[in-house]
């Protein structure tokens, strides 16, 4: 029953942590300036601003507004964007297929392979490979993802060598793989914003499990080495990297406005950068909450995954 | 589900590794990790160290990553006043390679790429340094006074910040200058705000085991001002940590910084900036690469010599060094 009732705590704190959220993108879309002004600009006549705020509906009250919007959201109405009018769900509706396929592309390929590292050099502690591989990581780490998705652009898309090439090129309504090619980058660059962090979690951890008492304990009782790593040190050193893959899953909703804009990849992150000089409110706000929500949905997957992989926790919870 | 001081995963709080020997490794990365803070098993804690920076600075990699940054600051500080021409200055054609006087080149918009290069550091580093200044300040006094605390005001300090951490710092930067456009005290303003709640749950995690030391006690029973202790007696204990996290979110802030460069939005348009440069450029990367590749290595070489840095220190703090020659 451990199990179930933890799943609803988390729940809670999920929403809640959602509304908090919600109230902030709405305040800082609101309070903080005026989007029709900024729309606009400053020389605008009063009465031209106002008119405007009036057919945007920014003359009633913000709380009124922003129980509507909130509303919205958890019915599916999710307003209608300031350029144009068209209803937000039209504007991001095929773009969050893209980024959600461009996303779970990076993770799939960046979460088996940093794992692999991570455990791979904690075996291997201090040797070479280790050594080299940790430095490789720590360089990679630091450097913010269009930096790394710029120069992977001059060495392979253009300058250096050109296998691939710099921008994707997805036709509105057409899947993502309809141009697989030009997601090769997008998805490196992505994927090499992600291994670090996960890598070097993975690393640390197997070396703690691997200097346990409990590894040590199964290899005393003569168990076979390769039992003794993946029966008893890889789903230990899980739990703690889980938390970390979550939170780089999370991490990787917000890389795609860098990636996607230095890729021109036709994604939500691109819709969101173009929004923004438009002073676009709903689609920001819109956007913004559904990166909120894969945080806060990805966090709660690691916490349970985590209780669930890792026996220490198991048992206690029963 | 209770607490226990031995748990290696404390799902409640965000689980974590808390090993001594691998805290380089979750301090590099410890934006992600939420760190373990409960409980007073951390052994991490350096005893005070005043010579942390000084150890740190016998490891190659903090030498290197000084070298970088310094020389990378240099640039940046030094930059406008060698520079051939202005930031805005028209020399040529757009996008050539070889132009009379432009040794790199023009850019997207017939400007000397060079001259651009040695004015557009600044504007990152003075956001990035005064917005982790603020982040620092604020962080690790709210980290100090919540673990002196260690009540109520402790749960209710650490909640907010939970809450705080629950939004990527990019994308509440987006979300804050959507209405207001690009202004550097927003920037300021938003990256250090959202830096206050990462620097403050490492302080705590910190401070704690130190608090329950008995030179503390010894110093609460000698009268000693609350005010006294926290910043005569807590904070040179945990100098070493917050060091090493001060490094490491002056990393983030620069790359969150260069990145809404990059996205147009932390200068105006055409200002001379090395994120926005990547950006202007990248269309004309087959004519000219410099306009865009030159930025991109400055910033690349900036974050990774104050990664370097905080590596070093982090090593130092934790003592896992062993004096290894690995040069």
């Amino acid at each position: 029953m451990g199990i179930l009732k933890l799943i609803i705590r988390r729940l809670v704190l999920g929403v809640v942590t959602l509304i908090i959220v919600s109230i902030a993108v709405f305040a800082l879309t609101n309070v903080l300036g005026d989007p029709v002004t900024r729309m606009l600009g400053r020389g605008a006549l009063p009465d031209v601003v106002a008119a405007r705020r009036a057919e945007l509906g920014l003359d009633r009250p913000i709380t009124t507004r922003y129980v509507e919007w909130v509303k919205g959201l958890v019915t599916g109405d999710y307003g209608v964007s300031y350029a144009n009018g068209t209803p937000v769900w039209d504007v991001v509706a095929d773009r969050i297929n893209n980024s959600l396929f461009l996303m779970a592309m990076a993770a799939a390929i960046s979460i088996p392979l940093s794992l692999f590292l991570g455990a791979f050099t904690a075996l291997r502690r201090d040797g070479l490979f280790d050594r080299v591989m940790s430095n490789q990581l720590l360089v990679l780490a630091a450097m913010p993802e269009f930096v790394v998705g710029a120069l992977l652009t001059v060495v392979l898309a253009t300058n250096i060598w050109h296998v691939v090439p710099s921008v994707s090129r997805i036709r509105p309504g057409e899947p993502p793989w309809s141009d697989f090619d030009g997601m090769i980058l997008p998805v490196l660059t992505l994927a090499l914003a992600v291994t670090p962090h996960v890598g070097r979690t993975m690393r640390a951890a197997m070396i703690e499990v691997l200097e346990s008492d409990y590894v040590e304990m199964a290899r005393l009782k003569g168990l076979p080495e390769r039992a003794v790593l993946w029966r008893h040190a890889f789903p230990n050193a899980l739990g703690p990297t889980l938390q970390v893959i979550a939170l780089n899953i999370a991490y990787l909703a917000g890389g795609v406005v860098i990636v996607e804009s230095l890729f021109n990849f036709r994604g939500i992150g691109i819709a969101l950068r173009d929004a923004i000089p438009e002073a676009n409110a709903p689609v920001v706000q819109f956007i913004a909450m559904f990166i909120a929500t894969i945080y806060v949905i990805s966090n709660l997957f690691a916490d349970v995954i985590t209780i669930i992989v890792t026996p220490r926790l198991r048992t206690r919870l029963s | 589900m209770s607490e226990g001081p031995d748990d290696h995963v404390d799902v409640k709080d965000g689980g974590d590794v808390d090993d001594g020997a691998d805290l380089t490794d979750l301090a590099v990365m410890s934006d992600l990790v939420v760190m373990h803070t409960a409980g007073a098993d951390d052994e991490v804690v350096s005893p005070a160290n005043p010579g942390v920076v000084r150890a740190a600075l016998g490891l190659w990699r903090t030498r290197l990553g000084l070298a970088l940054v310094v020389a990378l600051v240099g640039v940046a500080v030094v930059g406008p006043w060698i520079a051939p021409y202005g930031p805005g200055e028209f020399v040529g054609t757009a996008n050539l390679r070889d132009v009379e006087g432009a040794s790199l080149g023009t850019d997207y918009f017939g400007q000397d790429v060079w001259s651009r290069f040695l004015y557009g550091g600044r504007s990152i580093l003075f956001l990035a340094s005064v917005s982790t200044l603020i982040g620092f300040v604020f962080g690790a006094a709210i980290g100090l006074v919540a673990a002196y605390d260690r009540g109520r005001l402790d749960d209710a300090l650490m909640r907010v910040m939970d809450v705080m951490l629950a939004f990527p710092q990019l994308l509440f930067a987006l979300v804050a200058l959507t209405t207001v456009g690009p202004k550097s005290w927003l920037i300021i303003v938003i990256v250090g705000v959202t830096t206050i709640p990462r620097i403050a749950r490492i302080t705590r995690g910190a401070t704690v085991p130190v608090v329950e030391r008995d030179f503390i006690g010894a110093a609460e029973a000698l009268g000693e001002s609350r005010f006294r202790i926290v910043t005569r007696e807590l904070l040179p204990n945990i100098i070493g940590p917050l060091l090493v996290e001060a490094n490491l979110r002056l990393t983030y802030s620069i790359g969150i910084i260069a990145g809404l460069g990059f996205l147009g939005f932390a200068t105006e348009r055409n200002a001379a900036d090395w994120g926005l440069m990547v950006q202007e450029n990248r269309v004309a990367l087959s004519v000219n690469p410099w306009g865009t590749a030159l930025p991109a290595i400055a910033i690349a070489l900036l974050t990774i010599g104050t990664g370097l840095i905080s590596d070093g220190l982090s090593r130092t703090v934790a003592g896992i060094d062993r004096g290894r020659a690995d040069a």
